[in-house]
C-alpha cells in the first residue's frame, strides 16, 4: 500500500498514509484489535478476581461466626448432698454421680441469676429437678461434663460455689450471632422466644458473652446433639499424622525414583513407558487412588479402617507423581556443565549426583514436595472410601503409634462431615473449617514461594 | 523397578507393624447412618461418665455394618452393629458361618418418617398412602382400569391437595428409609386403591404384584436422593413445590424451614409414633457380639448405658434429638442385663 501510494504519479507529495503521526487504516485496525485483546484479557482477569472475591466473601461471611462462641458465666453451687452424699470425698463415689446429676445444679444457678438481676420471665417458674427442664435448652448438654470433669479433677470444690464458663446451646449462640432470628425461633421446637428474652436480659447484664472460640481450633469433634462443642483439633492431628506418612514415604521414594530415572536409567522403551505412566498418573482422579487404597490396604493388607496411616498411604500414591515430576524438572534444570566438571575431576557418577546436582536441585524438590503435600492436605475424595468420614473424631490420639493407627478424621473430611449433619449450626462450623484449612494451605504455599525465592539459583 | 520394590517393601513393613499393634481397649461400632447420631450422642456421654475410652462409632449403612459384624470374632472385628432394620435370616446364617453365633438384639426405639415441604410453599398438610401411590407408581388404577400413570399434578387424583406439579424427593434404594417407605406407604396405597387386586386379576402372581406396587415412576417427577437428608432439604429449598421424605429427627432440627404433613390423619410426633398411631415408623436396633462381652472393656456397660432411662427414656437426650422412645424399654434393659441372645 505504501509503495503504491508513493509511486502514484501526479500527486505531488501526497499525504502519505503511513506517517508516524497519522495512522493508516490497517495500523488502526491492528491497534484496535490489540486494544480489544487487552480488554478481553483484563475482562478475563477481572472475572477471575470477581469469583475469587465472591468466594472469599462467602467463606468469610459464613465461616467467621464459627470462631466466636457464646458462653454463660455462672456461679454454680456444687452441692455436697448431690455430688458426694457420704461426704468422704472418695473419688469413686464422686464418679458415681453421672453427668445427669449436674443438670439441676446448672438450672439452679441460672434461676439464681434471674433472681439476682430481677429479670421478669416465665422461665423463673421452670422446674429444677427432673430429667429435663425448659432451662436446659439454654446451655450445651456438654456443660454438665464440664462441671463433672472439674469436680473429679478437684474434689475439694464440692460444697463451694464456683465460677464456671459453660457453653450456650447452638440456638442461643446463633441468636446472639444473628444467624437465628426471632421469626425462625418461633417455628423452632428447640427454643422459644421466652428463652430469647431471657438471653437478651442476661446479655445486657454481661452474664452471656460472645468470646473467641479456641475450642473450635483445638477441641475434638462432638456428636450431633451439641454442635456448639465441635472443634477441628482432633481432625487436625489426623491430618498432621497423614502428612507425616505422606512426607515419610513420598519424599524418599519420589526423589530416589526421579534421580534414578533422570541420571542413571538407560533410555529405552521401558523407561519411556514408565515416564509416560508417571505423567498420566498425575492426572488420575483422586477417587481412583481411594478405591485402590480400599482394595489394597484395607481389604488385602487388613490395615485398620479410618486410620491416618492408611489415609497417608493413599495420599502418598496420589502425591508421588507430583513429586517425581517436579523433582525431575529441577534435576533437569541443573546445567550439564556441573555434572561434566564433577566427572572431569574424577568424581564417580554417584558422587557427582549427590555432591553437586542434588544440592543444587534441592530448592526445586522441596517446593514440589510442599505443593504436593498441600494438595494432599486438601484432598477429600480418597478419604471417603477408606472410612475417614461418618466418624466422630472425639478422641485425641494417646501417643504416636495411636496417632497413626487409631481411627481419626482429617480436616477436609471433617468439613464434609459437618456439612452433612442435620443441625444448621454445623453448617457454620463447616465454613469455619474451610477458613482453617485455607490458612494451612496458604502457609504451605507461602513457605514454598519463600524457599524458591531464597535458594533457587538461576544459570 | 526400584520404585516398585521400594513401595512394596514399605507397604509390607507398614502392614506388619499395623497388625502387631491391634490390641484395643475401646468399643467399636459401625452401621446405619440413621442410628449414627444417636450412637454418637451415647458414645460421647459414655466417654464422659465412665473411665473407659469413648467408643468409636462409624457409619456406612445397616447392611455394610452387619456385614462387618459377621466377619468373625476377635479384636479386629467390630463389637456392635447399628441397624435401622432387623437383622435378616441370611445375615444370621452368614454370621454363624464366621463363628458369630451368640448375638444380642437390642431395640433402642423408633424412628418416624415424615413428609415435609417448604414452610412457605403450597399447602401440603394431609397425605394418605393412596396419594403417594397415585403420585409415584408407574401404573395406577383409573376408572377401574390399570393404566400408565397419567397424573402430573397432586390435585389430579385428590382435589384436597394443591394444584402443583408432582415433585417428590424420596430416599434412594440404598437407604433403609426407602424400604420402610415402600412397605408402609406405597404398598399400603397400592392395596387401598385396589391396584394390587387389579394387577393380580390381570394375571400377576402375588409376589410380582407386590414388587409392581412398590415400583416408582421414572419420568422425572420423582427423584431418588442417594445422599443424606441435607441434600433433600437443599432440593426442597430450591423447589418451592417439592415434597420430601425425612426422618423425624431431621425434621425436628429444621422446623424453621420445613412444614410437615399428616399421614392418614395423624401428625408425626414422638407421642403418635410410640403409640403406633402414626403409620410410617420403624424400630432401630443394635446388635452385640456376646463373645466380646468381658473381652472388650466397657462393652456391656456401653450397651446398658445406651438403653438406660436417662439416655433412651422419653426425657433423655436421644428423645430430645428425635428418637421415639420404646414403651417396652424396661424389658430391653432386662434383656441386656441378662445377656439374652437371639433365638433364646
Amino acid at each position: 500500500m505504501t509503495d503504491a501510494n508513493a509511486t502514484q504519479p501526479g500527486a505531488g507529495r501526497p499525504a502519505r498514509s503511513s506517517s508516524l503521526l497519522q495512522l493508516d487504516e490497517r495500523t488502526r485496525r491492528r491497534n484496535a484489535s490489540e486494544a480489544r485483546f487487552r480488554l478481553y484479557g483484563m475482562a478475563a482477569v477481572g472475572i477471575g478476581l470477581a469469583f475469587l472475591v465472591m468466594l472469599l466473601v462467602a467463606i468469610l461471611s459464613n465461616g467467621l461466626g464459627a470462631f466466636q462462641q457464646t458462653a454463660f458465666h455462672l456461679k454454680i453451687e456444687l452441692k455436697q448432698d448431690v455430688l458426694d452424699p457420704n461426704g468422704n470425698r472418695d473419688i469413686d463415689e464422686i464418679k458415681d454421680a453421672k453427668t445427669f446429676a449436674y443438670s439441676p445444679l446448672i438450672r439452679e444457678a441460672v434461676l439464681r441469676q434471674i433472681e439476682a438481676y430481677g429479670i421478669d420471665t416465665p422461665l423463673s417458674e421452670a422446674p429444677v429437678e427432673g430429667f429435663s427442664s425448659p432451662l436446659d435448652n439454654l446451655f450445651s448438654s456438654g456443660a454438665r461434663s464440664t462441671l463433672r470433669d472439674r469436680v473429679i479433677a478437684n474434689p475439694d470444690l464440692i460444697g463451694q460455689t464456683v465460677d464456671f464458663r459453660i457453653l450456650a446451646s447452638s440456638r442461643v449462640d446463633g441468636y446472639l450471632k444473628g444467624r437465628v432470628d426471632r421469626e425462625s425461633i418461633a417455628r423452632d421446637k428447640n427454643l422459644d422466644t421466652v428463652h430469647l428474652d431471657l438471653v437478651d436480659a442476661l446479655h445486657e447484664q454481661g452474664a452471656v458473652e460472645k468470646e473467641f472460640n479456641w475450642d473450635f481450633i483445638t477441641g475434638p469433634d462432638a456428636s450431633d446433639a451439641r454442635p456448639e462443642q465441635a472443634g477441628m483439633g482432633v481432625a487436625m492431628l489426623g491430618s498432621f499424622f497423614m502428612m507425616l506418612v505422606v512426607l515419610g514415604f513420598s519424599l524418599p521414594i519420589g526423589v530416589a525414583a526421579s534421580i534414578y530415572l533422570e541420571e542413571f536409567a538407560p533410555r529405552n522403551r521401558f523407561t519411556d513407558l514408565i515416564e509416560v505412566n508417571i505423567s498420566n498418573l498425575a492426572a488420575v482422579p483422586s477417587i481412583v487412588f481411594g478405591i485402590l487404597g480400599l482394595a489394597v490396604f484395607i481389604q488385602f493388607a487388613h490395615l485398620p479402617q479410618s486410620a491416618p496411616l492408611v489415609g497417608g498411604l493413599v495420599l502418598t500414591l496420589m502425591t508421588l507423581p507430583t513429586i517425581i515430576i517436579s523433582t525431575r524438572a529441577s534435576l533437569q534444570s541443573v546445567p550439564p556443565s556441573i555434572r561434566d566438571a564433577a566427572l572431569g575431576v574424577g568424581a564417580s557418577k554417584m558422587q557427582s549426583v549427590f555432591h553437586h546436582v542434588l544440592p543444587l536441585a534441592m530448592p526445586g524438590i522441596l517446593t514440589g514436595t510442599i505443593i504436593g503435600l498441600a494438595q494432599a492436605l486438601g484432598e477429600t475424595a480418597p478419604l471417603l472410601l477408606i472410612g475417614m468420614v461418618g466418624y466422630i473424631a472425639s478422641n485425641y490420639p494417646g501417643g504416636v503409634a495411636e496417632g497413626f493407627l487409631a481411627p481419626n478424621s482429617a480436616m477436609p473430611a471433617q468439613i464434609y462431615e459437618w456439612a452433612k449433619r442435620a443441625d444448621p449450626a454445623f453448617y457454620e462450623r463447616a465454613w469455619g473449617g474451610i477458613i482453617i484449612l485455607l490458612g494451612f494451605l496458604m502457609t504451605m504455599n507461602i513457605i514454598a514461594i519463600i524457599l524458591r525465592r531464597r535458594f533457587e539459583r538461576r544459570w | 523397578m526400584s520404585l516398585a520394590k521400594l513401595t512394596a517393601s514399605a507397604l509390607a513393613i507398614a502392614a506388619v507393624s499395623a497388625t502387631a499393634a491391634a490390641a484395643r481397649d475401646n468399643v467399636q461400632v459401625a452401621g446405619s447412618s440413621t442410628v449414627l447420631p444417636y450412637a454418637s450422642i451415647v458414645a460421647e456421654a459414655f466417654g464422659e461418665n465412665f473411665d473407659f475410652p469413648t467408643p468409636v462409632v462409624e457409619s456406612g449403612g445397616s447392611s455394610a455394618g452387619l456385614k462387618r459384624f459377621c466377619e468373625g470374632v476377635g479384636e479386629n472385628t467390630i463389637d456392635i452393629a447399628n441397624a435401622s432394620r432387623a437383622i435378616r435370616e441370611k445375615e444370621i446364617k452368614a454370621c454363624a458361618e464366621a463363628g458369630v453365633t451368640d448375638i444380642i438384639e437390642v431395640r433402642i426405639g423408633y424412628d418416624g418418617i415424615v413428609f415435609a415441604s417448604q414452610i412457605d410453599g403450597p399447602a401440603f398438610t394431609a397425605f394418605e398412602p393412596t396419594d403417594w401411590f397415585n403420585a409415584l407408581s408407574p401404573k395406577v388404577l383409573k376408572d377401574g382400569e390399570l393404566v400408565d400413570n397419567p397424573y402430573t399434578m397432586w390435585s389430579d387424583f385428590n382435589a384436597d391437595l394443591p394444584a402443583v406439579e408432582i415433585n417428590a424427593f424420596i430416599p434412594g434404594t440404598k437407604h433403609g428409609t426407602r424400604e420402610v417407605f415402600e412397605e408402609k406407604v406405597l404398598a399400603v396405597g397400592c392395596e387401598e386403591t385396589g391396584a394390587m387386586e387389579a394387577m393380580m386379576a390381570a394375571g400377576m402372581s402375588e409376589d410380582d404384584a407386590e414388587d409392581a406396587c412398590i415400583a416408582v415412576r421414572t419420568d422425572g417427577l420423582s427423584v431418588d436422593i442417594d445422599g443424606d437428608y441435607t441434600e433433600t432439604l437443599a432440593r426442597i429449598d430450591s423447589n418451592p413445590e417439592g415434597v420430601g421424605v425425612f426422618g423425624l429427627a431431621f425434621y425436628e432440627n429444621n422446623t424453621d424451614k420445613l412444614k410437615v404433613a399428616t399421614m392418614s390423619g395423624v401428625a408425626p410426633s414422638t407421642e403418635t409414633i410410640s403409640t403406633g398411631e402414626y403409620p410410617v415408623s420403624r424400630p432401630l436396633f443394635f446388635y452385640i457380639k456376646k463373645a466380646h462381652i468381658g473381652v472388650i472393656p466397657g462393652l456391656k456397660d456401653y450397651a446398658e448405658f445406651f438403653v438406660s432411662d436417662a439416655i433412651a427414656g422419653p426425657n433423655g437426650p436421644l428423645a430430645q434429638y428425635g428418637l421415639v422412645a420404646d414403651p417396652e424399654l424396661a424389658e430391653t434393659q432386662q434383656k441386656v442385663a441378662d445377656e439374652v441372645t437371639m433365638g433364646n
